[in-house]
């Protein structure tokens, strides 16, 4: 990134103040490698987002931040309605309330070892994966309306899932206030065959090992131990949060021509908060997040019944469940005032810091966990949420590494068979239905987490609390 | 006809579509090939199986707005059959485009399909005449 329309605050935080038509500053958080490396699209999509109406504080950058359509990808802005704020389906994403999970074993490495080819291929036969793939689960309208307003306490409520889950989930598994009836025809049917479907791209299910704890205390209180096996999923809301994002983009072209909002680009389409559509896309989003806690409780499930074939005293607890492409109604003091803002979150993860209430009482005292997925046979971090966090950034973090080179790119530079062959040798067992899907996530093909991660925990978005190591990674 | 070609285009995340065409249905046509070309070797799709839709246009003459509408349309009939295609036909009209697909269900050995299309973007959109005789058809695919 061109660094001479930057000034800098300090060694891991980027200002562009505001000038044309831009209402609020751009706030960007991440080392000079990391800004050096960032695409100069980031500093320009953040600045079309300050140009929106009803935008408070500013737009916010993530350390992974890369360019995305409208929005950047790890960019988080805040709209009050009382200020004309709206909402856009561009900045929470095709993939809504994409997230990531972690689940603890209370297994250690040696038992897992002897083992670990068979569980994973009992892991991909389980788990529907990649293109094409349908889940056993058929929906019908009735529990296609019950699914969308009940979540991941849904799930719980048909038997895939326990109760003890909802507690560990944002919005204890139930997002409030979603309305089916804006859920459109097509987006159900697309969803019909998906429910309990890992998709592709980079989502993923991996078997991890507790590598290095940087925090004894915070780890303790997730209950992470060096050494424990876990494990981690990351998905989203499948075909009905694509189908919904794909109508609600469309929608909002026009909502925004009538609202009278000069969109700087035709992909920052957004409505006023109060408007029909902007009330009819929040029922809409929230049940596609509603849709992706059912998701990957039900994922949840069947990764627990293999390990239970494999291990029946184990008893895979979940740690925590956060998604990272959000909109949601929050208090935030911003500039001296407590306001109650619609807080955009495109790729990036929701990180209250200690004595937030919407955090469950077992992490009130030191911050939610804060799960970053690393790609395919590189580390995953879990990160905890600070109290600094919400002046620095909304009480926001980075989500993943990022990708460095293109799908295309990737392609061409990597063999999947060869990636596998390769990581197996490193460690790290790789099961797909798609060599060339393989190839398209390789591990070069991303930014370094690490570096993402440390500039997080330097910026006090969060701080670092363990290292994950893959295992097992099973890609869509 | 003979002009007809597609390519990929790059995005950091994701990737681009671009189909050229005599006309603009012919330039749509292409870049659902490379929107196919996304997933998989379009060569290894057998056109056997035809599937049809047609797209009330709501675009106020935008052939833009029209050509995001039509790779959606192609997502969905994608995504709902668990299906890929390697033919296409497009005839657009004043007031609807209507588009013929031929291809097979999704077989995940021999197509070794490397990931989903979430959605077509408006991000890099563009539909124009290039040249005369020669139509452009371009966007950037949620992957």
């Amino acid at each position: 990134m061109d660094k001479s329309q930057l000034e800098q605050v300090d060694d891991t935080l980027w200002r562009i103040p505001p000038k044309g038509k831009m209402r609020v500053p751009v706030l960007i958080f991440a080392d000079e490698a990391l800004i050096d490396e960032m695409d100069d699209k980031v500093a320009e999509q953040a600045a079309n987002v300050t140009t929106l109406p009803g935008i408070v504080g500013a737009c916010y950058v993530m350390p992974d931040a890369h360019w995305g359509y409208g929005f950047p990808i790890g960019g988080v802005a805040a709209f009050d309605p009382k200020l004309g704020g709206v909402i856009s389906a561009g900045g929470v994403g095709f993939d809504i309330s994409c997230g990531v999970r972690t689940l603890e074993t209370g297994l250690r490495r040696e038992h897992i070892e002897p083992i670990r080819k068979t569980l994973a291929e009992a892991l991909i036969s389980a788990v529907p994966v990649g293109v094409g793939s349908q889940g056993q689960i058929r929906l019908d309208d009735k529990e296609m309306v019950a699914m969308l307003s009940g979540g991941a306490q849904w799930a719980v409520e048909r038997g895939w899932g326990r109760q003890e889950d909802l507690e560990r989930i944002e919005e204890n598994g139930r997002m409030a206030g979603a309305d089916p009836s804006q859920v459109s025809k097509k987006a159900r049917e697309r969803q019909r065959r998906e429910m309990g479907t890992l998709g592709s791209g980079n989502h993923y299910l991996e078997i991890q090992e507790v590598e290095q704890i940087y925090d004894l205390e915070v780890a303790g209180v997730f209950g992470l131990h060096q050494g424990d096996i876990v494990v981690t999923i990351h998905c989203g809301s499948r075909g009905l949060g694509h189908q919904i994002g794909t109508e609600f983009l469309k929608k909002m072209q026009k909502a925004a021509k009538e609202a009278g909002i000069d969109l700087p680009d035709r992909e920052l389409a957004c409505a006023p908060l109060d408007s029909p559509v902007g009330k009819s896309y929040l029922g809409a989003m929230r049940a596609g997040i509603n849709c992706a806690l059912a998701n990957r409780e039900i994922i949840t499930h069947l990764v627990r019944q293999v390990f239970s074939h494999f291990f029946p005293e184990a008893d895979l607890r979940l740690i925590y469940d956060v998604s990272h492409n959000t909109c949601k109604q929050e208090i935030h003091q911003i500039e001296g005032q407590r306001r109650e803002v619609f807080v955009h979150r495109k790729g990036a993860t929701r990180a209250f810091g200690p004595g937030h209430p919407a955090i469950p009482e077992v992490f009130r005292k030191v911050g939610q966990p804060v799960i970053i997925g690393g790609s395919m046979g590189t580390a995953s971090y879990i990160l905890v949420g600070t109290a600094e966090g919400e002046k620095k950034s909304l009480s926001s973090a980075c989500h993943g590494a990022g990708r460095r080179l293109s799908r295309r790119q990737a392609h061409r530079t990597w063999q999947g068979q060869r990636i596998i062959t390769d990581l197996e040798r490193q460690g790290v067992i790789v099961r797909s239905p798609s060599y060339r899907g393989v190839a398209e996530e390789a591990p070069g093909a991303y930014k370094d987490v690490d570096a993402v991660v440390q500039a997080a925990d330097r910026a006090g978005l969060a701080r670092l609390v363990a290292r994950l190591r893959p295992l097992v990674c099973i890609k869509g | 006809m003979s002009r007809g070609r597609w390519e990929h285009f790059e995005h950091k995340a994701d990737i681009g579509v671009r189909g050229f065409g005599a006309t603009p249905a012919e330039a749509f046509a292409q870049a659902a090939l490379a929107l196919t070309a996304v997933v998989t070797d379009p060569s290894s799709v057998v056109p056997r199986e035809k599937v049809e839709f047609d797209l009330d246009r709501d675009d106020d003459g935008d052939l833009e707005l029209l050509f995001v509408d039509f790779l959606n349309a192609i997502v969905y009939e994608m995504a709902v059959r668990k299906m890929l295609y390697s033919r296409f036909e497009v005839r657009i009209e004043a007031q609807k485009l209507h588009a013929v697909l031929w291809g097979e269900p999704v077989d995940r050995e021999r197509h070794q399909p490397a990931v989903e299309v979430k959605g077509a973007t408006y991000t890099e959109l563009e539909v124009s005449e290039i040249r005369p005789g020669e139509w452009l058809a371009q966007c950037v695919l949620d992957v």
